[in-house]
Formats: C-alpha cells, structure tokens, sequence
C-alpha cells in the first residue's frame, strides 16, 4: 500500500521515514546498476569517455563495470553487431543473472546504421535480445548515454514487484533465455527471434 | 625506376618461359601492371624480391570478372541468287550479321609492391584464374612476402581463389560454415531487409516484399494468450 506523498513529506519534517518495499527494492536496484564490461565498435570509445572523470558516470552508481556477464545488471550494446559476433553477444546476455537490463547504444546497434545495407551486419540487436533503452546517434554523446541511464533508471523505479506488469524477473512463466542464433551457410539461422521481435508495418 | 617492360625483360631473362604479359593503364597515371602466369609466380616473385629489392608488399586485393556477353556486328559476305523478271543472276551479297558470344569471366589477384631499399614503387602484379567455377587455384605469394598472409585469407573469404601454398588458409571475415563469396558480383544477399523507416528505391521494394507476410505473435501477445 503505497503512502500518500504529501503525508510522505509531512511525516519526513517530523523525522519519520516511511516507505515501502518496491520503493526500496527499486531503489537499491536503480542505484547500482552495473554495466558489463563489454565494447564493440566506436560507440564504445564514447561509453568509456562517460565513465571517465569529466561525464562521470560514477554519479548513477554504474561507474563499475564488470568483467564477467555473472555481476553485471546492465549490457550496453555499443558498435556494430556483426553476424559473426551476435551469437556471442546472445550468449552472453543469457550469461547475465536476472534482472537484467540492455541499452542499445547508436546507429548499428538500433538497425545497423550505415552498414545496415551490409550482408555481415546485424540490423538491430533487438531482433534478438529484448532492449530497454535505444540511443540515437553515430556515435551518441556521453550526454546521450548519461540520458539512457537516466531513462533506464525511471523505468526501474516504474516497476511493480507484483501484477501484471511485473518485471521478467518475478514472472516465473517469463522467457529466461532467449535462443542462441546458429551460423549457417548462408546468414544467421534463425534471422530473427519472433519472440522478442517482429518485423514492424511498412506504411507506404 | 625501372619501366614495366624493363622489369619484364629482366623476369624473361633471369626466369625463362616466364609468360608475363604487360597490362597497360591507359590513364594519366599509366601505372602499367604485369599479369605473371600462375606456373611461374612464385619463381618471378621470388626474383623480384631478391634481384630487383622488391621489399613491400604493400597490398593485396581481388577482383571479380563475370563472364560477358559480347555483342559484335560482322559483315558477312555470301552468294545469293536471284530471280529478276524470270532470269537468273547470281550475286554476291554483304550482310551486316550479329553474333554473340560469352567471354568466360575468372578471378584476378592484384599485389602491390614496393621497394624500400630504392624507395621506388609501386609495380602491380595480376594473377588470373582460368574460370570462376571449378579452378580458382592461385598460387600463394605468402612465402615470398609474409605480409600477404592475411590479405589472400581475406580474398579466398570474400572471392573464392583458393591459394595453394598458404600455411592457413581458413575464412578471415566471415564464419567457417559459411558457402558464399560475397564480393563476386554474383552474390545474393540474405533477405533480411524487411524493415526500413524511411526506405525508398530498392530498399523499399526489398522491404515491400515483406509486407504481408506471417509473422509469430511476440511476448506481449503469448502473454496474454496466456493470461485469457
């Protein structure tokens, strides 16, 4: 039972601290978000120039990135996705521990960008894994990333822990792993997960 | 440096029955090229290498030759005979024919060389195979000059020529199982294009082509399937 935000207040001047658990437990969640130490194409020169001292990502507690998809919360998908390399990135995204978070960063990372004509370019990393945050840009400014964990960090705080909307963690009937793409002969086998991704209408 | 016929001479000297042939480049640049046979490149890359200081192989690239269809007009010279009011006269006759013919296309390894030692440069080398199909055997110039090693990896990925000679000639950008070449111009790419937001030209009839095809229902909706 959530507490009314006036009362909120007036209980605070009074030196009462009320809250609720999601409150909390989100709370905790949005301020460590851990990223995965992980870089794929130019995007990721950006991404570590936000971690360094003049963007400072240690502001939103996601200055530590970590080596290892087992600690991290949060994969920030940043460069080209090549088919070559997307059977690795779905694997390591399975890899991660619940619950989890991914932030496609650019162009490529979107749809490809500019070698989104290519025969070797993944068009969009979310025809795989399913993406919380797109960034616009080749390659987006720090700002723009610091903007992506901002709006990651309202989309946690938004979660409910029970009901319908509740997040994928907390739904035991919820995909858990998301199928590994093969390499094929010809081009990734399958070319999508219809499961997390379909193909939007054409409106000409 | 050396004029392209000089270096030729001088193959045909130190190699015999070496078989180079003089591309010309009719531009302004006229950086002419030499097309070694494939028999003899290992023994003319090695002279070239060694006598003439070759030192740098600077580049290695392919190029893909379709066949081509060519089209020619041929005057063609025949009897006719013919029958002007009930007498006969035989003639001759020059008609203008078309005839056809396919010019088997192949594929073609193109090194750039350098001489560090002279500071001169660069002189081109061309290799060709005999079809695109079944004999795409090139020899390897990776035991002359290292630095091809990489570069005739990436041509057997991207165009096919298979170098004999290489110490590991595997795939360099693309997968191991994968069958195609795709910088032959006769490469079809997969058809994963269905969705572009501002498509126009080719790219919107590519995406057209998937308009109203069956699509699996996503998440949300076994979601709530699941939940009726």
């Amino acid at each position: 039972m959530a507490v009314e935000e006036g009362l909120k207040i007036e209980l605070g001047k009074q030196g009462v601290f009320v809250t609720t658990i999601e409150e909390l437990y989100n709370w905790g969640r949005r301020s460590s978000i851990w990223p995965m130490q992980f870089g794929l194409a130019c995007c990721a020169i950006e991404m570590i120039a936000t971690t360094m001292a003049r963007y400072d990502l240690a502001r939103f507690g996601a200055e530590v990135f970590r080596p290892s998809p087992r600690q991290a919360d949060l994969m920030i998908i940043s460069g080209t996705v090549t088919k070559k390399m997307a059977p690795q990135v779905v694997r390591l995204y399975n890899q991660m521990a619940e619950p989890k978070y991914v932030i496609a960063m650019g162009a490529c990372a979107i749809s490809g960008g500019p070698f989104k004509q290519g025969y070797n370019v993944l068009k969009g990393i979310d025809r795989y894994i399913p993406v919380d945050v797109h960034i616009p840009g080749c390659p987006p400014r720090p700002e723009a990333l610091l903007q992506a964990f901002m709006t990651l960090q309202k989309k946690i705080d938004g979660q409910h822990l029970t009901g319908e909307d509740r997040p994928r963690h907390l739904d035991a009937g919820a995909q858990g792993e998301f199928p590994v793409p093969v390499q094929g002969e010809h081009d990734l086998e399958p070319a999508s997960n219809p499961g997390v991704w379909t193909v939007p209408v054409v409106m000409k | 440096m050396k004029t392209v016929e000089e270096i030729k001479t001088a193959i045909e000297t130190a190699v015999p029955g070496a078989g180079v042939q003089i591309v010309p480049n009719p531009s302004v640049s006229g950086q002419h090229s030499l097309r070694l046979a494939p028999g003899h490149a290992v023994e003319v890359a090695k002279f070239l290498r060694d006598e003439l200081s070759f030192d740098f192989l600077s580049n290695v690239t392919g190029v893909d030759w379709p066949d081509k269809e060519i089209t020619e007009k041929v005057k063609v010279t025949r009897t006719v005979t013919k029958t002007v009011d009930g007498v006969e006269t035989t003639g001759e006759e020059t008609v203008e024919e078309t005839r056809k013919q396919v010019q088997p296309g192949c594929l073609e390894a193109v090194y750039h060389l350098y001489s560090v030692a002279l500071k001169q440069g660069p002189l081109t080398l061309r290799m060709r195979t005999v079809n695109r199909t079944d004999q795409v055997e090139l020899p390897s110039l990776t035991p002359i000059w290292r630095s091809a090693e990489f570069q005739e990896r990436e041509i057997f990925d991207l165009f096919g020529v298979v170098f004999t000679g290489h110490p590991d000639l595997r795939r360099l950008l693309m997968w191991d199982g994968f069958k195609d070449h795709p910088m032959r111009r006769d490469y079809v790419e997969p058809d994963d294009f269905e969705y572009e937001p501002t498509a126009h030209d080719d790219v919107l009839k590519r995406a057209l082509a998937h308009r109203n095809r069956d699509q699996g229902p996503g998440i949300r909706d076994q979601l709530a399937k699941a939940g009726q």
